[in-house]
């Protein structure tokens, strides 16, 4: 891969921004995430959270980390269908 | 030995680290018991703005919107910062009092905000529906910035300047004597695997760090930190959420905020809407849990606002903890006992906006021990007195 490659394509985040981000010291999934932006675009994550793990997994020789926190909705839903749904019990 | 222990690696710890530093104040520890943009500060709108109902808040936010228009300069990264304005609304005759009340003060102190009548609100956002509508207020100069790379910024700075930043460390107890607290207790933490963002696990010993002075930035977690050295405060966590849309073109300028149901939303430079809306009740204490009812909620406030957002997909949800006081006011400053420990917490829903200007206020505080009558009035103490300083301009 070139340092150029494109991990995240949703937020345009390049092998070289992650590898800066481990050099800067971020050493877990949710720091690199919130320095680099990567899987917070369209996809949220699903093509890239992977790549994004295996390097950091590489470069600390720690095992590959837990997945980022998932936020929910699990796939883009409108805000007119959300709308017109009723209000759910609990919290 | 680190002189200064900074509790919290949030927007208000780290901005006070860095300028402690730029004073000359170099041995500086900040700890936080996870990851850096962990706590509310990761996890914000981004809103920054100068329409306020006092005095102190408006003058202050005057000056950290001035800092916020250098940052990206003087930080040497980009935070996004956009002035598209604030603009208010209500649909209650008394809320539009308020309003009127606090555009009057506003332009006292020098701010151009003005009320809106229905013809410039349309020309300012024009898929706004106007309908029950009863005032609206408008300031050009606020803005909304990108949270993140703002903690980067003052993280980066601080480091350079010689502070030291250690994450996953969370402070577990506290040494005292003769009413001075001599060492902080550490111990290092690791993400759980239950809930990777909010919940940290024990990772190792508990150690002890020495330190001449503390400041409390724990946010909404103050309150649990501060009964660690058995001092009691009034501030109380409260859930709120928040949501991000598809990206889109850019269209909507200012970020619009209805006091009347805790709606606002803007638009980032990244394109997407991001809001949020009022939800009671909420769950007791630190809860950053998303909820599918605030979803809906959001989405049938927003739609009603916009109509033509109906078609627009959210993304994302997450939540955070606000800081609330009894009074609306930050506590900030030292207390009496342990005569060493400063506060620097309260700050509602617009800590972020505040800690540029705080962060310089606060170092000054903690480096010559001189307290300015912000503070005195700022200060825990005057819950006991029953001075309260009220501010209604708290969104959501
Ligand atoms: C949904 C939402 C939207 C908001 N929108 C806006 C907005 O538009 N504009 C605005 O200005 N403000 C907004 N706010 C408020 C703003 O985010 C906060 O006021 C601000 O971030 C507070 O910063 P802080 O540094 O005090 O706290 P935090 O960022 O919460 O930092 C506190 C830190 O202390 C750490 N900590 C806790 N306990 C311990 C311990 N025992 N040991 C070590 N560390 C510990 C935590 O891990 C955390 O990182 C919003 C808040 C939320 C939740």
């Amino acid at each position: 891969m070139t340092a150029k490659a494109m991990l995240c394509r949703c937020e345009d985040v390049t092998l070289d921004e992650v590898m800066e981000a481990l050099d800067a010291g971020h050493h877990d999934i949710e720091s690199v995430k919130r320095y680099t932006g990567f899987g917070t675009g369209w996809c949220q994550g699903k093509q890239c959270v992977v790549a994004c793990a295996r390097l950091l997994a590489q470069v600390t020789g720690k095992a590959p980390e837990l997945p980022i926190t998932p936020r929910p909705p699990l796939h883009p839903v409108a805000l007119g269908v959300l709308a017109s749904l009723g209000d759910d019990e609990e919290g | 030995m680190p002189r200064v222990v900074v509790i919290g690696a949030g927007i208000l710890g780290l901005a006070t680290a860095y300028n402690l530093a730029k004073r000359g104040v170099r041995d500086v520890l900040v700890v936080d018991r996870g990851y850096l943009c962990g706590g509310a500060s990761g996890r914000n709108g981004g809103g920054v703005r100068a329409q306020f109902s006092s005095e102190t808040n408006i003058r202050l936010m005057r000056e950290s919107i001035e800092i916020c228009r250098d940052f990206a300069t003087e930080m040497k990264i980009n935070v996004w910062f956009r002035q598209g304005g604030y603009l208010f609304l209500t649909r209650t005759a008394a809320r539009a009092r308020d309003l009127e009340e606090n555009v009057a003060l506003q332009n006292r102190c020098g701010l151009p905000t003005r009320m809106l009548d229905p013809s410039e609100l349309q020309r300012i956002v024009p898929e706004l529906s106007s309908a029950g509508v009863r005032a609206a207020s408008f300031n050009p100069g606020d803005g909304v910035v990108f949270p993140w790379p703002f903690i980067w910024g003052y993280a980066r700075a601080a480091k350079d300047l010689g502070v030291s930043i250690r994450p996953f460390t969370e402070v577990v107890g506290f040494e005292a004597r003769s009413g001075r607290i001599t060492g902080v207790r550490l111990r290092p933490t690791r993400l759980s695997p239950l809930d990777a963002t909010d919940e940290v696990l024990p990772a190792g010993d508990v150690y002890t760090e020495s330190c001449d002075d503390v400041v409390l930035c724990a946010g909404a977690w103050s309150p649990k930190v501060a009964a660690l050295v058995g001092l009691a405060l009034p501030n109380k966590p409260h859930r709120h959420e928040i949501c991000s849309t598809e990206p889109l073109k850019p269209w909507l300028g200012p970020l619009v905020a209805d006091l009347s149901d805790g709606l606002y939303f803007s638009q980032s430079m990244r394109g997407e809407i991001v809001g949020g809306v009022a939800v009671e009740p909420v769950p007791e204490g630190i809860n950053q849990q998303s909820s599918r009812r605030f979803l809906t909620t959001y989405a049938r406030a927003l739609v009603r606002a916009i109509p033509t957002m109906a078609g627009v997909r959210v993304l994302r949800q997450w939540a955070g903890c606000y800081d609330l006081t009894p009074d609306g006011s930050p506590i900030v400053g030292r207390v009496a006992d342990p005569s060493n420990l400063t506060l620097a917490c309260g700050f509602m829903g617009h800590g972020f906006m505040m800690a540029p200007v705080m962060g310089r206020l606060l170092a000054e505080h903690v480096a010559t021990g001189e307290t300015s009558p912000l503070f005195a009035r700022w200060g825990l103490d005057r819950f006991a007195r029953g001075e309260l300083e009220h501010e209604n301009m708290i969104i959501g």
